[in-house]
């Protein structure tokens, strides 16, 4: 569950809902809030705060970082994550190289052309 | 060191057909504690002894720093208890009640009632005698509530409510909590609304506590593995697997001691990890409950 909340926050800092420098909600604020409890949003804040998405200052709440470029670098670390499992299921189903790249770009001519 | 708000320590206690073996317990200020357990488990004796209803052969009781029974006038005044069977006045409305309870207890906050009745959909004029089981549950958290208490001991409070009414009531827990000088314990079958919202865990079967541990770190542990398994090799057997199934040449493995190390075990021994999955508090439940039943044989 903490992963989802992970996700979320991620999320909201990428489209930029959530600025670099913003002071966002305490960790029990938040936990009522969504209803979950406060534990698993403790454990999302830690795991951000390792990934340097969020600082916690003692006594103070908790601030999205003020890394520059925050949002780009969460959206590339999002695509990473379908990269690499697009990657694991073409392994899986024997597929060549070749075969993965056509594939990438016979979806991007597919979604391009849904798009007009 | 954070204040406890209840703790057991070693709590026997015998009845003819049942027994309560060496029960402990910790539950600190400011957390939410689901207590789950199969029926018959022993959680709404548990629950009697916290409330001083019952008194253990053995142990020590201490809920809010006071001992208990000793002591319960004292802790009562400061706990809101809820149990499923609890009566009220079936030709009384649910004002007389709020009156009643308010001539009671002088930390009665009206406001919180009145928002109380609003959120949960509640006619204060109402007959309790007409009123329905759900709707008769939510009135009793009302008027333990608004007394806004130090801590919630309740029974399984959310059994017999329809999915609207229980996530109300969820997030009307959650609302308490806010205070982090208030704790809750509730009991309940439901893992779904436990998962949910509890900080720490506390499964129970035939009288003992299986496990107890903050909730994170239970859902950690617990993996299932799926493993391919080459031509003609066996499984190594780990004592980190509680319970292992195989069929054909594919088998899954449950354990409640997860590590990277472990899969690495499995590995090494020419065992193909094909998946590791989280298990859902759920499936880690039973799978708790049966473990500790065959041990008990053994």
């Amino acid at each position: 569950m903490y992963l989802q909340i992970m996700e979320q926050i991620r999320h909201r800092v990428a489209i930029g809902d959530w600025k670099p420098g913003q002071e966002i909600p305490s960790i029990r604020a938040l936990a009522v809030a969504l209803s979950i409890s406060v534990i698993t949003v403790k454990r999302a804040y830690l795991e951000l705060e390792h990934e340097g998405v969020i600082s916690t200052r003692q006594g103070r709440g908790s601030f999205i970082s003020e890394m520059v470029d925050l949002g780009e670098s969460l959206r590339k670390q999002e695509l990473e994550r379908h990269l690499v499992a697009a990657v694991e299921t073409a392994q899986l189903m024997g597929l060549s190289e070749k075969d993965l790249e056509a594939r990438l770009r016979n979806m991007q001519q597919k979604i391009k052309g849904s798009k007009r | 060191m954070t204040a406890l708000a209840i703790e057991l320590r070693s709590v026997c206690k015998q009845f003819p057909f049942f027994a309560l073996e060496d029960v402990s317990l910790r539950l600190e200020e400011g957390q939410i504690m689901g207590f789950v357990g199969p029926n018959g488990a022993g959680k709404s004796t548990t629950i009697r002894i916290l409330m001083g209803l019952i008194k253990p052969a053995s142990g020590e009781v201490n809920v809010l720093g006071l001992p208990m029974p000793q002591q319960q006038a004292e802790a009562k005044r400061q706990i809101g208890f809820v149990t499923d069977d609890m009566a009220l006045f079936g030709n009384a409305t649910l004002a007389w009640h709020i009156d009643f309870v308010r001539a009671i207890y002088p930390d009665w906050d009206g406001a919180y009632a009145k928002v109380l009745l609003d959120r949960f959909c509640l006619n204060p004029l109402q007959m309790i005698k007409g009123l329905s089981h759900g709707v008769r549950i939510k009135a009793l958290l009302l008027l333990v509530l608004a007394r806004r208490p130090r801590l919630l001991i309740l029974d399984e409070p959310t059994s017999g409510l329809d999915p609207v009414a229980r996530h109300e009531v969820l997030a009307e827990f959650m609302n308490v909590l806010r205070d982090d000088h208030r704790s809750i314990l509730f009991s309940s079958h439901n893992t779904v609304d436990v998962e949910q919202i509890s900080d720490c865990i506390t499964f129970i079967d035939r009288g003992r506590i299986i496990e107890s541990s903050d909730k994170e770190k239970f859902l950690e542990g617990w993996r299932r593995l799926k493993l391919d398994l080459p031509e003609g090799a066996g499984l190594p057997i780990l004592k980190e697997a509680i319970e292992i199934s195989t069929q054909g040449k594919i088998a899954t493995v449950t354990t409640n001691a997860y590590t990277q190390e472990l899969e690495a075990r499995y590995t090494r021994a020419g065992i193909t990890v094909h998946a590791v999955q989280r298990m859902t508090l759920e499936e880690l439940f039973v799978a708790n409950v049966m473990h500790s039943r065959t041990e008990r044989k053994s």
